[in-house]
C-alpha cells in the first residue's frame, strides 16, 4: 500500500514535471546532468540554445521528421565524416533515447 | 524658460553620472555565458566593477577591443553586436546582425569591427563608431547558390581581414581599404572543412586547422602570391579518427621563442613546430585533449585547457623544459583563460563552479576569486593592441 502511494505520489510527480515522462527515464539528479550536458556541451557545436553552430540545430522542427532509433545512434556512435563525436562513454542508450525524445519535443532548460 | 530648465536637468544629470577619471589599460570583461551579460573587472584590484545585461545569446562569446580600450565589442552567437563601455558600464549600442554568428574582429585603424557569421555565411562590416553596416560579403561558393559557414576570422595587416570557408574550403583575404568596396581575394582548395584560422603575432601567417583532413593551410600574407600551402601533414586526427569532444580553438595559439604550441586533434598532446620551417619538432603529453594552448606574454609558459571530461584541469608547460611543471583545479568545466597584459598573472572561468580563479603565475598561489554566473571567456583590453585579436 505504501508502495502504491509512493508510486502514485512519484508519477502524479514526474507527470507535473515533465509531460513525456515514462518508466526508463533517467533519475532527476541524472536529468539535470544531461540537460546540462546538452545545453552547455553539446552547446558548444549546436548552440546553447540548439539553434544550430558548426552542428546542426536541434530543435523540435528540424528534427520531426527523422527517425528517433537513428538520432539515438548519431548520439551514443557519432557521425564519420563530420566533427560530430560519440558520446557512448558518457551515458546509456536509454539516456540518449531520453536526450533526443526531449529534443523532439522541446527540450528542457537548465534550473539554475 | 522651460527648455533652461531641461538644460540644466540635463547638466546635472551628466555631471552625476559622469564616472572618476581611469585608465582602461587594466580593465577587462568576463562572458556569462547562459546569462546574456559580461561582468567588467579590474585586473589591477583583481575585482569586479559591475555588471552589464541584456546581450542576448552569449555561447561562443568573443570580443574585440576597440583601440582606445574603452569599448568592447561583443559578438554573440545570436548574431548580436554589442558595444559596451567598459567605463560607464553600459551598452553604448547594439545591433542584431546575422542569425548566427561565431566572433569577429577589428581592423588594423580600429574604424572597422567584422563579424563572421554562421547563417547566413558570410562577413560583415561596420562602422566601429556607429555599428551602421558600411560592406556584406556573402561566402558563396560552388555555383554560388550555396553560402558557407566562415569561421577563423582576423585583422591582418593593411586593414584586411583573412578568415576561412568551413563548407568550401576556401580562404578568403577582404582588403577594406575602402570599407564600402571590399576586395576580396579567395583562396581555393586550401582543405576540407577549415575550423579555425589564425594569424601570427607577427601579422605575416594565416593558418587555418583542417577538420576533415590532416594538415593546416598556410598563407604568407607577405608572399601572397604564393597562394595557400599544406604545413604538418601529420596534424589532426590520423589514421584513428579519435573523437573530439570540443573544437580546439586556434585563436589563442602560443608563439613562442620561435616554436608554436598547438592543441593536438582528440589526441591528449600539445604538439610543438618550429616556426621558420614550419616542422614539428616535438609533441608533450597532457592530460586530456586541449582547447587552449596559450603562451604567457614572456613565453617561457604555456598554459592549457581541456575538453570535456577533463574540463575540470589546467596545466602549465615550461618551455625551456618543454614538460608540463603544474596541474591546477580552478573549478569545474574550465572554458577560458586570460592574462594580464604582462603575464604576472591568470584569469581563468570556471563555468559549472560559477567563478573566476586568478593565479600568480610566478608560484600557482590562488590570488582571488569572483563569483560569475557560468563565465566562460575572459577578454582583457590589452587586446586593443594586439594584431589578430
Amino acid at each position: 500500500m505504501a508502495r502504491f502511494t509512493v508510486w502514485v505520489l512519484a508519477s502524479l510527480f514526474s507527470c507535473l514535471l515533465l509531460p513525456a515522462a515514462s518508466a526508463a527515464d533517467p533519475s532527476p539528479d541524472r536529468m539535470r546532468d544531461l540537460v546540462r550536458m546538452v545545453r552547455q556541451d553539446c552547446g558548444s557545436c549546436h548552440g546553447l540554445t540548439l539553434k544550430g553552430g558548426l552542428g546542426p540545430p536541434l530543435l523540435p522542427e528540424t528534427l520531426r521528421d527523422k527517425p528517433a532509433e537513428s538520432l539515438m545512434y548519431t548520439v551514443m556512435l557519432g557521425r564519420p565524416g563530420t566533427p560530430m563525436p560519440p558520446w557512448n562513454a558518457f551515458m546509456t542508450e536509454a539516456e540518449a533515447d531520453w536526450i533526443v525524445r526531449r529534443l523532439m519535443t522541446g527540450f528542457p532548460e537548465e534550473k539554475p | 524658460m522651460k527648455s533652461i530648465f531641461f538644460l540644466l536637468v540635463a547638466v546635472l544629470v551628466t555631471a552625476c553620472s559622469s564616472v572618476p577619471l581611469r585608465g582602461t589599460g587594466d580593465l577587462g570583461i568576463v562572458i556569462e555565458r547562459a546569462s546574456g551579460s559580461v561582468v567588467v573587472v579590474d585586473t589591477s584590484a583583481q575585482l569586479a566593477l559591475g555588471r552589464v545585461t541584456g546581450l542576448g545569446d552569449l555561447s561562443h562569446a568573443s570580443v574585440v577591443y576597440a583601440r582606445d580600450g574603452r569599448y568592447a565589442y561583443v559578438f554573440g552567437r545570436d548574431g548580436g553586436l554589442t558595444k559596451v563601455d567598459l567605463l560607464e558600464q553600459r551598452i553604448a549600442k547594439r545591433i542584431i546582425q546575422a542569425g548566427n554568428s561565431i566572433g569577429g574582429a577589428i581592423s588594423q585603424d580600429g574604424r572597422l569591427v567584422v563579424a563572421q557569421n554562421y547563417e547566413p555565411g558570410g562577413v560583415k562590416v561596420f562602422d566601429s563608431s556607429t555599428l551602421e553596416l558600411l560592406a556584406d560579403i556573402p561566402a558563396s561558393f560552388g555555383d554560388g547558390s550555396r553560402r558557407s559557414k566562415v569561421v577563423g576570422l582576423a585583422d591582418v595587416p593593411g586593414n584586411k581581414f583573412a578568415y576561412a570557408l568551413f563548407d568550401a574550403g576556401e580562404i578568403w583575404v577582404a582588403d577594406l581599404s575602402i570599407p564600402r568596396e571590399p576586395k576580396v581575394t579567395k583562396y581555393g582548395n586550401i582543405g576540407n572543412q577549415p575550423y579555425d584560422g589564425l594569424v601570427t603575432p607577427d601579422g605575416r601567417h594565416y593558418m587555418a586547422g583542417l577538420f576533415g583532413e590532416d594538415g593546416i593551410a598556410l598563407i604568407d600574407l607577405w608572399k601572397p602570391e604564393q597562394g595557400a600551402r599544406k604545413i604538418l601533414a601529420n596534424y589532426g586526427k590520423g589514421a584513428e579518427k579519435l573523437p573530439v569532444f570540443k573544437m580546439p580553438h586556434l585563436r589563442g595559439w602560443a608563439v613562442a621563442g620561435g616554436r608554436a604550441y598547438l592543441p593536438a586533434i582528440g589526441k591528449h598532446e600539445v604538439l610543438v613546430v618550429d616556426t621558420t620551417t614550419w616542422q614539428e619538432v616535438g609533441r608533450i603529453p597532457v592530460k586530456g585533449q586541449p582547447v587552449f594552448v596559450m603562451a604567457r606574454p614572456d613565453g617561457r609558459q604555456v598554459w592549457v585547457n581541456f575538453a570535456f571530461p577533463d574540463y575540470s584541469h589546467v596545466q602549465v608547460i615550461d618551455t625551456l623544459e618543454q614538460k608540463v611543471v603544474q596541474t591546477i583545479s580552478p573549478g569545474k568545466a574550465v572554458l577560458h583563460m586570460e592574462f594580464t597584459p604582462r603575464g604576472n598573472a591568470v584569469w581563468i572561468s570556471a563555468r559549472d563552479d560559477h567563478r573566476v580563479v586568478v593565479y600568480d603565475t610566478a608560484n600557482f598561489s590562488k590570488l582571488a576569486e569572483l563569483p560569475a554566473q557560468s563565465p566562460s571567456g575572459i577578454f582583457f583590453t590589452s587586446r586593443a593592441a594586439r594584431i589578430g585579436f
